[in-house]
């Protein structure tokens, strides 16, 4: 398993654009992927979940990794956060 | 019959005066029917979903085309709702457990996630909860089969409607509508960014029961300046909006009338207006608007947008691409301007107690000259393209601007010796940003081709003002004495050493300092494409000798 943490600089936090993109990038991995913020849990392959998690600029998201290519998956995932939230 | 007036917001400038056409949608009324086959009705569903996502694709290719891909992609999302895990997950279950139609799963599945979205804190995921609407109904039109379908008449009319989903806007046929009226709606709501992407005056959150009170072919008026409706309106608001809607067209066209004009005074003072931009995507803006240049491209778009440092092949292609597009014309593109408020975090930069005076700019090419070498590169390899001019923002002495040159010096060393052309004629000049680049102007000014000063940044510096910080406003005054000593002074000592200056900061576009800059002897103005026609007009209108 694979943990990372990441706090949310978009101004307006995990919204439909980015949080569509992040379920895409999510779906492309093998590995279970889990966010935890705010005591809220939601698998980043669920769109709603993911926005109805309410992420806002500042937050501090916390990314579980399980599975076969946790390894490339969290690399990916972390890559994915910086580069877009 | 009495004028009404209403208010709502406006999302889009401008005025428009029409027929009244109230938006008819075929209600579908859901009915909650047992079912005995239950494969029968999941495959029932999932018909009805593919032809969903089917038209959610035409109508995302309809909008690409309209208002753009970034604007359009609110339908991608849509698509992805479709499929979503939790979505389906609670259509099937309710199906399952209850053994009912399709219909009534999806329309109650659709109440709670609205709800869901409804009841979070934040204005912007709470008009979310519209898109599950918009495709939720999609789904239960084409389970009943009853399609929705506008009526075409010759006349433009004024489209209200209780609120309108993005899917309904796009569809909207844009030779038909002259405006729109929505009671409910948030600026936030994709249906307001659609509206003004697709130039349509239009007013939203008009309240509830607006539609009520009018009828199909009433007579209105919709100010999307200031969100006022006037429903059946008097003779005397008629004219007074005639002849304001006569005005905002006559000055539309006025700007329209400038295009391809000279940006030259009354009494034959000449200057040139460039615009500034921040990605490729923008050149399409500078054309359109008649800049005569790019007077500031930022190039922390190849960077910020990454997650590593950009190639020196993928700068030189975009680089290429500009001077392409601009024929000639000329491109100044600043160099790397990242750290204060502009992050990319594989620079790896240490956290800073006060960033703005910290390691930026210039400071981190002068620091890890790799990443500079890597730019300028880039820029003379690319040079050969156009006509174009390099800036280095944030330099403050006299040796910093000499090793600026110096590493210039061997990057054109280096492609010689590798026999790799680039242009003689390329533009090397500074920002003025600083008090202390200004005072010295005189020493800088025989160094380089230009000066450009960034305003926004010589304000901040001189006034010690923060400019992220919104409480410092009213001390932080752009027009301050001191600021204006400052390009004064830059502007002597350029010309006194045969460079030119220009304006690329945000004071560039005011026009009540127009006059003062060009009697300094400002020889460009850099500002937003959006700003080029309307500062064209003002310095059309100076007379210098007077």
């Amino acid at each position: 398993m694979k943990t990372f943490t990441y706090t949310i600089q978009d101004e307006i936090g995990i919204h439909a654009r980015p949080a569509g993109l992040l379920v895409k990038a999510a779906k492309g991995y093998e590995s279970e992927i889990t966010l935890t913020c705010k005591g809220k849990k939601a698998s980043a392959a669920k769109l709603m979940a993911v926005m109805g998690m309410g992420v806002k600029c500042g937050d501090e998201v916390t990314v579980t990794v399980e599975g076969a290519d946790e390894t490339a998956a969290a690399k990916g995932m972390e890559e994915f956060f910086n580069s877009n939230l | 019959m009495n004028e009404e007036r209403y208010q709502g917001k406006g999302v889009f400038g401008a005025i428009a005066i029409g027929r009244v056409s109230i938006f008819k949608r075929s209600e579908v009324t859901v009915k909650r029917e047992r079912i005995e086959d239950l494969d029968q009705e999941l495959a029932r569903l999932e018909e009805a979903k593919s032809k969903s996502i089917q038209q959610i694709q035409n109508i995302y290719e309809k909008a690409v085309k309209e208002v753009g891909e970034t604007n359009a992609q609110i339908f991608e999302i849509h698509m992805m709702m479709i499929e979503d895990d939790d979505y389906n997950d609670s259509i099937h279950n309710i199906m399952e457990t209850q053994m009912v139609n399709a219909e009534y799963a999806v329309a109650l599945t659709a109440d709670n996630f609205a709800e869901m979205f409804q009841a979070m804190d934040d204005g912007y995921m709470q008009a979310r909860a519209a898109d599950v609407r918009d495709i939720s109904n999609r789904i239960i039109q084409n389970l009943t089969n009853c399609g929705q379908r506008a009526e075409a008449s010759g006349e433009k009319m004024i489209i209200c409607a209780d609120d309108l989903a993005p899917s309904e806007t796009v569809l909207l046929d844009k030779e038909q509508v002259l405006a729109f009226v929505t009671e409910l709606g948030s600026s936030n709501s994709h249906t307001a960014i659609l509206a003004r992407n697709m130039n349509i005056p239009a007013v939203i959150g008009v309240g509830a029961g607006f539609v009520q009170n009018i009828h199909d072919g009433d007579t209105m008026i919709v100010d999307g300046f200031t969100g006022e409706i006037f429903v059946n309106p008097g003779e005397e608001t008629c004219r007074k909006y005639r002849s304001r809607q006569a005005e905002d067209e006559r000055r539309k066209s006025l700007l329209q009338e400038l295009k391809g004009k000279e940006n030259v005074t009354l009494d034959g003072k000449r200057v040139n207006i460039y615009a500034n931009i921040g990605g490729i995507e923008n050149i399409g803006a500078v054309l359109v608007n008649d800049a005569g240049g790019i007077g500031l491209f930022r190039s922390e778009f190849l960077y910020l947008e990454k997650t590593d440092f950009p190639t020196e092949d993928e700068q030189f292609a975009a680089y290429k691409k500009v001077l392409e597009s601009m024929a000639g014309k000329k491109v100044i593109i600043r160099t790397l301007d990242i750290g204060a408020d502009k992050q990319a975090d594989y620079f790896q930069l240490k956290k800073e107690e006060n960033p703005a005076m910290g390691l930026r700019a210039i400071r981190i090419c002068l620091t890890r000259p790799e990443i500079f070498k890597t730019q300028l590169r880039a820029l003379y390899r690319a040079s050969i393209y156009g006509s174009l001019g390099i800036m280095f923002p944030m330099a403050t002495s006299v040796s910093e601007v000499e090793r600026i040159l110096d590493i210039c010096g061997e990057v054109k060393k280096e492609l010689e010796a590798e026999e790799i052309e680039y242009s003689r004629e390329i533009e090397l000049g500074i920002m003025i940003e600083t008090p202390a680049s200004a005072v010295i102007s005189d020493r800088l000014a025989p160094l380089v081709d230009f000066f450009s000063i960034g305003t926004n940044d010589l304000t901040q510096y001189t006034l010690a003002c923060d400019r992220q910080n919104a409480e410092l406003e009213e001390f932080c005054d752009p027009h301050h004495e001191a600021i204006l000593r400052l390009i004064e002074l830059a502007a002597e000592n350029a010309h006194k050493h045969g460079a030119w200056i220009g304006i690329c900061g945000e004071l560039a576009a005011d026009t009540s300092l127009t006059e003062t800059f060009l009697r300094m002897g400002i020889d460009e103005l850099s500002v937003s494409p959006a700003f080029v026609l309307n500062l064209r007009d003002a310095v059309r209108k100076l007379d210098l000798s007077k």
